[in-house]
């Protein structure tokens, strides 16, 4: 073959010897690596009994966060949903109340807070985004549900067990029981 | 326009193959014109999964539009990601530090791997074999293992930002590659035992959809398909980008061009790439793994086109700038759309059971191709 290159490379193509042009030979060395392959290692795990470790760096559903005292991050900046490139987040802001500063960490705080995940492309640049470390990609992943709508998470499926008054659930949710 | 299923005035059976077919891996939607059992007219009906990203990227900011390009050729989605960054950081003249440069042509080559292992699977599924898809998959899973732990997920990674990458290495990233190259290697030779040699594959690929030098070049096609046919068309090697300047690898051309050619090609390109990735994995620089850059980026008025090796061939980015923060217009030059269009010059004249055979050859990803 006549390299167009220097560099090029030429692909092997040598004419088959007697014993490869043996139709059936082929056909028994081809089930024997399929069959040799029964006594090995299994590659494959049983999965929704067993579930692999995922990295820090994993980009599953969202999460709002909480600080040590229980109060909401969030300060409904808007940062998130500028930067989302799918036009998934959606928020509403509101003053906070006298009284409520066990509730929400600063004045502001997200009275409505819609994440579509049917929208989302999770590339994890609303977590980028945020100031406030208050929104993260967990390692929960896979949702299933019957309607489109239950895919529309608001406030309630997003943001984190509070650390004081649900210990349990929150360990639950850091996959920590 | 599709025409009407069933003969034509000269007795001609007009049949179609997808768009709901599993050998056309998605949504492409051949008609056939078949005269017996032979090949007469080929017409690809495209459009089943456009998306009308070129458009939706004209809204989208410079950090953003680079995610979105992910879903075009999802098999090679880290290479889509890296043509954007490039074309972004071309304009700006962003230097992108050592470490990051390192990091992206690792995580392209192994993209690479990926990308032909599944194609590798789903061509011998084609043939009717259904076992290579396994042995292809099993290999395939530990790069995207290695992607999750790094990138975060595992087909549309995102781990590109301009002027570097998202996050820096997992601490187990270089083991874990150097077990995966030890893995492939004992593996390769199990691939070569279990289809290459075999009679029988042979015999369906030898010879099947020829492309000549000339016509691939007419037809414009790039990558594998095109270096099967004896044209020098790696974008590495001719415009290298990054750091494939420094590396050593070769560029696998055959002149056959026929479907085995095209097999053989796609194979020595795996080992290549396991060669490059060799090369830098024990030698990624310390340093920063992004380089500081403006958190809203503008991109000066002008037009500006990159263009890198995919694992199918050769793709383009083109922004046109107003100077504003979003581009005034997007164009991407798919590799699978070009290689697509020289389908019905291979198989005219063949019979149809040669179709499959090679259409698999030319690794199409409808999405690529559609947009």
């Amino acid at each position: 073959m006549q390299a167009l290159t220097t560099r090029a490379k030429a692909v092997d193509r040598r004419p088959m010897t007697f014993l490869e042009r043996l139709y059936l030979w082929n056909i028994l060395k081809g089930m024997l690596i399929t069959f040799s392959h029964i006594f090995k290692k299994q590659p494959t795990i049983q999965y929704p009994e067993q579930k692999r470790p995922f990295s820090p760096v994993f980009r599953g559903l969202h999460v709002l966060n909480r600080d040590e005292e229980g109060r909401e991050r969030c300060t409904a900046c808007g940062l998130c949903a500028v930067a989302c490139p799918a036009e998934a987040i959606t928020m509403e802001a509101a003053e906070r109340l006298p009284g409520e500063e066990n509730l929400y960490r600063e004045e502001k705080y997200a009275a409505r807070y819609e994440i579509n995940m049917l929208r989302c492309i999770f590339c994890g640049l609303c977590e980028e985004a945020c100031p406030k470390d208050a929104i993260y990609l967990s390692e929960t992943f896979a949702p299933a549900s019957f309607t489109r709508q239950s895919f529309i998470y608001g406030k309630p499926d997003l943001l984190i067990p509070d650390p004081k008054t649900q210990p349990a659930e929150l360990a639950a949710a850091k996959g920590l029981s | 326009m599709v025409e009407e299923i069933g003969t034509n005035t000269e007795g001609d059976l007009i049949i179609n193959v997808g768009p709901q077919h599993p050998a056309t891996h998605g949504v492409l939607h051949l008609v056939l014109t078949l005269s017996g059992e032979t090949i007469k007219k080929v017409e690809p009906h495209l459009g089943y999964i456009h998306r009308s990203i070129e458009k939706m990227c004209e809204s989208l900011s410079y950090r953003q539009f680079i995610y979105v390009t992910s879903r075009m050729d999802y098999l090679s989605s880290h290479i889509n990601n890296h043509a954007c960054a490039l074309t972004v950081e071309k304009a700006m003249q962003i230097e992108v530090p050592q470490r990051a440069q390192y990091i992206r042509v690792i995580m392209d080559e192994l993209t690479r791997i990926a990308s032909h292992e599944l194609w590798w699977g789903a061509m011998a599924m084609d043939l009717g074999a259904f076992t290579p898809f396994f042995h292809a998959f099993r290999e395939r899973e530990t790069i995207t293992d290695i992607m999750e732990k790094t990138c975060g997920a595992r087909l549309t990674m995102n781990y590109m930002v301009p002027g570097g990458v998202m996050v820096d290495l997992h601490p187990d990233f270089q083991k874990d590659v150097k077990s995966f190259i030890q893995l492939y290697k004992s593996k390769f030779e199990e691939y070569n035992e279990l289809v290459t040699g075999n009679i029988i594959f042979q015999n369906r690929m030898k010879g099947i959809g020829i492309l000549s030098k000339e016509d691939a070049i007419s037809y414009g096609c790039s990558g594998p398909v095109a270096r099967a046919s004896g044209v020098h068309c790696d974008i590495r090697k001719l415009y290298p980008y990054e750091i494939y300047s420094q590396l050593e690898f070769d560029e696998i051309l055959d002149t056959a061009g026929d479907s085995f050619a095209r097999y053989m090609v796609r194979l020595k390109e795996m080992q290549q790439s396991i060669r490059i990735v060799e090369q830098l994995i024990d030698n990624i620089p310390e340093g920063e793994f992004q380089a500081k850059t403006k958190a809203v980026l503008k991109l000066p008025k002008g037009e500006f086109y990159q263009r890198v090796e995919t694992a199918r061939g050769e793709l383009g980015v083109y922004i046109v700038s107003e100077g504003g923060t979003t581009p005034y217009r997007i164009k991407f030059r798919s590799p699978g759309f070009s290689n697509l269009s020289a389908l019905e010059h291979m198989v005219k004249g063949l019979k149809i059971g040669d179709l499959v055979a090679a259409m698999g050859t030319l690794d199409l990803v409808i999405p690529d191709i559609d947009r």
